[in-house]
């Protein structure tokens, strides 16, 4: 009971996802209007950023790990980690054919 | 009766399954970025027969309809149930939209001939070939993902309903929430890479 408690007081309220939902509209937006712009290389750069940004905040706070205790944000951080290796390693293989 | 409960184990073992979708999709990624790389004018020309209109309307259904299961678990949280049960069925709506959406966006491609192995694909340059068949792949799966979500809320939906996911335990839709907004992820990269590739 413990537990349940302390995320019912620690845990966001409706106003708080309404305004996170807001800035994911505004950037949805963005994102289109950016890619009508053309960039080059930077567009893949740019939309990538953007929804990574989009992605931080669903993370956060839609899946309330802003409010998780340190071992769930270590492990969400380590697997996030490994995929960047497992990423970053294909393109150093692919790049360098 | 008295029943050990596990709140964080519990959220724990949804995040651990979590990571291993995020490694089936990320493998799918890598498959695509590589490709991108070796075909990048050919997936430029691919991706603007895709509609960005579609496309977008998708991505605010069902950022949408993650905002209302997130609202779901503040309901539930707060003890109002049918509140709860409000926003749940307002992220099934929007879920159905999702995928009515697409199947228009599917079907109009299916007739038009653009398919694996379509009259129309198979006369084209390989790298749009690739590119169409990593559309129905990785939307394919991300689909079958959403139709899956669905199943889960109506789940937790019979679980309210005969009170084992209550205010006090609510865990289950925590947990369907969670999977909800991972969906919403894999898409939020999804929109970009197939339908803002320029």
């Amino acid at each position: 009971m413990n537990e349940h408690e302390q995320t019912k007081h620690h845990g966001p309220g409706y106003g708080l996802f309404i305004a996170v939902w807001a800035a994911l509209m505004v950037l949805t937006a963005i994102t289109v209007e950016v890619s009508t712009i053309h960039l080059g290389f930077l567009n893949v750069v740019s939309a990538m950023t953007i929804a990574s940004i989009k992605a931080s905040l669903v993370v956060f706070f839609f899946m309330h790990l802003k409010y998780e205790n340190r071992t769930l944000k270590t492990m969400v951080l380590v697997a996030f980690v490994i995929l960047a290796i497992f990423i970053g390693f294909t393109f150093f293989d692919t790049a360098n054919r | 009766m008295t029943m050990h409960r596990d709140y964080q184990g519990a959220k724990m073992g949804m995040w651990i399954f979590l990571f291993t979708e995020i490694l089936l999709f990320g493998g799918l990624f890598v498959l695509y970025s590589v490709t991108l790389g070796r075909y990048p004018t050919e997936f430029h020309e691919a991706s603007k027969l895709l509609d960005v209109t579609l496309g977008t309307t998708n991505t605010v259904v069902l950022i949408t309809s993650s905002l209302f299961a997130a609202l779901s678990v503040v309901g539930l949280q707060r003890g109002d149930r049918k509140l709860a049960q409000g926003f749940m069925a307002a992220t099934l709506v929007l879920a159905c939209c999702f995928l009515v959406i697409k199947y228009f966006e599917w079907s109009h491609k299916i007739h038009a001939g653009i398919y694996p192995g379509g009259e129309t694909l198979i006369q084209w340059a390989p790298g749009k070939q690739a590119f169409f068949a990593l559309y129905y792949t990785m939307t394919g799966l991300h689909g079958l993902h959403v139709i899956i979500g669905m199943g889960v809320f109506l789940w937790v939906w019979t679980r309210i309903v005969a009170g084992t996911c209550t205010p006090e335990h609510f865990v289950a839709l925590e947990n369907a929430g969670l999977y909800w907004h991972l969906v919403d992820l894999i898409w939020i990269y999804l929109f970009p890479l197939y339908y803002l590739i320029t």
